[in-house]
């Protein structure tokens, strides 16, 4: 019975597969040319819409012959919209920053000319001779996609081609498998969870396949609600069966039938492309009664959340999936043993979900291999703030952080200095320049005070005030804490307020302990890890910045002059430019007079330092200046 | 049953059960205002009731944790007290205390809370941050002040569980959290019957029978 059961799998399988693999050559083969547009939300954010259009129009117009393609986010944020156009004849060649204008100059001068537009290149995707390839670009040194592999270079609402990329291959594989042995493959692998927390996966699959009640349920973590973080919107979006087969893998590991991906409201798109594949998955009956043909049946269910940030807590999330308030409760029990309607419950975030069909696919050892130095895999970041290269980057576990913001990164744009950099968003801390040289993986951020979380990396450089910054998170994490504990609802409350007047310079040294007090106390006591991990940008930048939180408590000095309260505008009378006029117009509130030596002087009442002249001047007299504090501006004003 | 020590004292208590009930009903007191016997779900929000249990790194809830056979329990604890202390503390500074003027000053367990753990009912290392939410005296039997409230959520829980209303809730987030009804609309406006069940749970001065009468807790475990 089995044997017949496994052909069956098998042949189903192949049958699926070689049908996709047949559209997918046709598509690459057929001597017509390829065009691929990136329409994921950052695409979309810088007008891919209008360049698709565009690029239609003008098809449409030349009466063309080409295959025009939607695609996902291939990572490269900075430089969306972004177009490959493969012409045979030619390497596919992606181009960034593509307007309407440029994008119908491509039709017209490369695909129906033979002038492939090198001043809009941004990279081939292939070695060649004519343009140089993203392998060799820097960063290509220290990028490993696995989850990332398939986003940009595939169209997420065709299931043909995520099959003929390999897809749904693992899962055709793991029913040919004993559940115990995927579990088995997991643990090996030391994958290990990428919503936050770092749980080894393979060990909670265990814990809910051995745990007694049924059914049992396996839910998807898409919630994402870390500002800056949009690592699962892109996979969801560009990718999102990678999701599914990732779901039916462990469905079939821990003995679920039923299944939930909970994706943030506030991502129409990801909600529209998951419902678009659940539906293609069920046609193939790679989803639903009888996958391929075996006796394992599991189905899943789209569910929208409210998008709050606490929500993506896990027992919040099933508190929200019942249909009551999206607020934690006390653990253990944990949700693989008693979750959602108080049955076992696989609860994974994206990312680690879509890892699973490469490690099935090619073995733990295959995956621990990938990191250096004994850390295993790959982790995935979304670089933001003062950072040349914004976007997603995927890199093996034990690369440094040196390596990841300057050379996948590019560094830090104007010639600015690095200062910290804050990872793992509200639950995560600040590392200064003495850890860039840190191998990165959960354990060795946690130990310096930061945190892998889910992923988010914001690079700060000398124009970052830390207090600040601390505050800034502080007060996201007070607003999105849902109020139920103690500690979280007021602790962090207390320590907001002492932020806010210590950036405005009222603060009181014995605040330092008080802060570092508080901190420990509420992340000892809190009830859910939304409460235990908000003290941790505070407690990061007191480690590494001490002297910037004394500096405004003692000198009622910001040494980033980024404090709006304790810096003033000065204009330095020796590099004014006597006949210059360009900072008295744009001043808003006309703080600004020309004295009798027809010297620009700022009346620091009137002055609301909003900064506008200090964009003025022209760069060559650079005689605005903030000086901090404020009273540093000379007397004879 | 099985036995168990805490503070010393060898007690008998019915395994699986929570440790808060085993050492209340053994004449242990442990700071608690969230916690309610017939709930089958302990809020565990109050984050007072933290003990050391031997064997265990970190202080634990007492409402949360279950009692088993030979466990050694220490409700003084430094590092409980510790967190208990800061729990109170931060309630304490966000309390308008007006113990002159309130009606329950007496029955307060705030008061007793700040007794049992040898703290100021006035604030010092902490900033006192309290709200100005208007007060609700439309029912002609109870008066509401928000801004006194503890959010320990036993009226909810009475309204709701206990007697199938479900006239008050929780709304919104963070330090802006509060009990209320829906939409915000005055206690004489909803459906309450006025039975005052919740002016009985309420630990603190937030719901007051207009009439005077001691809104004494129902949890009397001392
Ligand atoms: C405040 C808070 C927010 C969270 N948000 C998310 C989230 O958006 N996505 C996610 O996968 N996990 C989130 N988590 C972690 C989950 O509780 C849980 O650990 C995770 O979904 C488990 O999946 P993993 O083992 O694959 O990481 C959050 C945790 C907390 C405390
Ligand atoms: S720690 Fe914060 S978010 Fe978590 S239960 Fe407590 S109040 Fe709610
Ligand atoms: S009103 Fe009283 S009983 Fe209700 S939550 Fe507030 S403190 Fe608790």
């Amino acid at each position: 019975m089995k044997a017949v059961e496994l052909s069956t799998v098998a042949s189903t399988f192949q049958e699926i597969k070689n049908r996709a693999e047949s559209g997918w050559q046709e598509l690459w083969h057929s001597g017509k040319p390829v065009i691929l547009v990136g329409t994921g939300t950052c695409g979309r954010a810088a007008g891919a819409l209008d360049v698709l259009q565009a690029i239609r129009d003008e098809i449409g117009r030349q009466n063309l012959d080409c295959h025009l393609v939607e695609v996902g986010c291939m990572g490269h944020c900075y430089a969306e919209p972004i177009v490959i156009i493969a012409k045979p004849g030619y390497p596919p060649i992606a181009y960034g920053h593509v307007n309407p204008v440029i994008a119908e100059r491509l039709i017209k001068d490369f695909i129906l000319g033979d002038n492939p537009c090198l001043e809009f290149v941004l990279g081939a995707l292939e070695k060649n001779e004519l343009v140089p390839s993203f392998s060799e670009f820097p960063r290509a040194k220290y990028e490993k996609k696995v989850i990332l592999k398939n986003c940009g270079y595939i169209d997420p609402e065709q299931i043909d081609h995520y099959i003929a990329n390999g897809g749904y291959q693992a899962v055709a594989k793991v029913l040919e498998m004993s559940p115990e042995e995927v579990i088995d493959e997991v643990k090996k692998s030391g994958l290990r969870g990428m919503g936050g927390a770092g749980f080894p996966t393979g060990q909670k699959w265990e814990i809910c396949r051995h745990a007694r009640g049924r059914p049992k349920y396996v839910v998807c973590n898409g919630d994402e609600g870390d500002p800056g973080a949009f690592m699962d919107r892109t996979i969801l979006e560009s990718d999102p069966h990678s999701v599914l087969e990732g779901m039916v893998i462990a469905a079939y590991a821990v003995g679920a039938r039923r299944g939930y991906i909970y994706v943030r409201a506030e991502y129409p798109l990801a909600v529209h492309r998951v419902r678009v594949a659940l539906r293609q998955a069920r046609e193939l009956k790679l989803l639903g009664k009888n996958i391929l043909g075996s006796d394992f049946s599991f189905d899943i269910e789209l569910f929208q959340g409210s998008g709050a940030f606490v929500c993506g807590e896990e027992t919040a999330l099933i508190a929200s999936l019942e249909g009551k308030p999206g607020i934690p409760y006390h653990r253990p029990p944990y949700p693989a043993v008693n979750g959602l309607y108080g049955k076992p419950t696989l609860i994974n975030n994206v990312k680690t979900l879509a890892y699973l069909r490469s490690i099935i696919e090619n073995g733990a050892g295959w995956f621990t291999g990938l990191g250096t130095e004994g850390r295993g895999g790959t982790a995935v970041f979304a670089l933001a703030g003062k950072i040349v290269n914004t976007g997603l980057a995927e890199v093996p576990m034990g690369t440094t952080l040196r390596q990841l913001i300057f050379d996948v990164g590019s560094g830090i744009p104007d010639a600015k200095r690095f200062k910290a950099v804050q990872i793992g968003g509200p639950s995560g801390g600040c590392l200064p320049e003495s850890a860039l040289d840190l191998p990165i993986d959960f354990d060795s951020l946690r130990d310096a005070g930061a945190m892998m979380g889910s992923g988010g990396m914001v690079v700060l450089d000398e124009d970052d005030c830390m207090v600040e910054i601390a505050r800034y998170f502080l007060e996201f994490t007070q607003r999105e804490s849902c109020g139920l504990c103690t500690f979280c609802r007021l602790g962090t409350k207390q320590m907001l307020e002492a932020l806010d007047e210590i950036t405005k310079g009222k603060g009181k040294i014995e605040d330092i302990d008080m802060l570092t007090e508080l901190a420990e106390d509420i992340s000892a006591g809190s009830l859910c890890s939304l409460g235990k991990t908000a003290p941790n940008p505070v407690l990061s930048t007191l480690r590494y910045f001490r002297d910037e939180y004394e500096a405004h408590i003692k000198e009622g000095r910001c040494p980033a002059l980024m404090c709006q309260e304790l810096i003033a505008y000065y204009i330095i009378p020796e590099r004014c430019e006597r006949s210059c006029d360009a900072c008295v117009g744009t001043c808003t509130v006309e703080a600004i007079s020309t004295n009798k030596k027809r010297i620009k002087v700022i009346d620091q009442e009137k002055c609301v330092k909003c900064g506008t002249c200090l964009k003025a001047c022209p760069p060559q007299y650079n005689a605005v200046v903030r000086l901090s504090p404020p009273d540093q501006v000379p007397a004879s004003e | 049953m099985v036995s168990l020590t805490i503070d010393g004292k060898k007690v008998k208590a019915k395994e699986g059960e929570k440790l808060l009930w085993a050492a209340l009903d053994n004449g242990i007191y442990i700071p608690n205002l969230c916690a309610l016997r017939e709930a089958w779900l302990p809020s565990a929000s109050c984050r007072l009731c933290f003990v050391e249990v031997e064997g265990k790194d970190s202080p634990v809830t007492a409402c949360t944790e279950p009692v088993k056979g030979g466990m050694v329990v220490n409700t003084t604890g430094p590092k409980a007290l510790r967190l208990a202390r800061t729990a109170a503390e931060l309630l304490i500074a966000s309390h308008p205390v007006d113990c002159a003027h309130c009606l329950s000053s007496g029955s307060c367990e705030l008061q007793k809370i700040a007794a049992h753990l040898k703290i100021k009912l006035k604030t010092k290392r902490l900033r006192k941050i309290t709200r100005e939410l208007p007060i609700d005296s439309s029912s002609p039997l109870f008066t509401y002040d928000p801004n006194k409230c503890v959010l320990c959520g036993r009226c909810v829980w009475v309204c709701r569980e206990r007697l199938g209303i479900g006239d008050i809730g929780f709304a919104h987030r963070g330090f802006q959290r509060v009990v209320t009804t829906f939409a915000d609309e005055p206690m004489a406006k909803v459906r309450c019957r006025e039975c005052g069940e919740c002016v009985t749970v309420c630990p603190v001065g937030a719901l007051y029978f207009k009439d005077g009468r001691g809104s004494n807790p129902i949890i009397k475990e001392d």
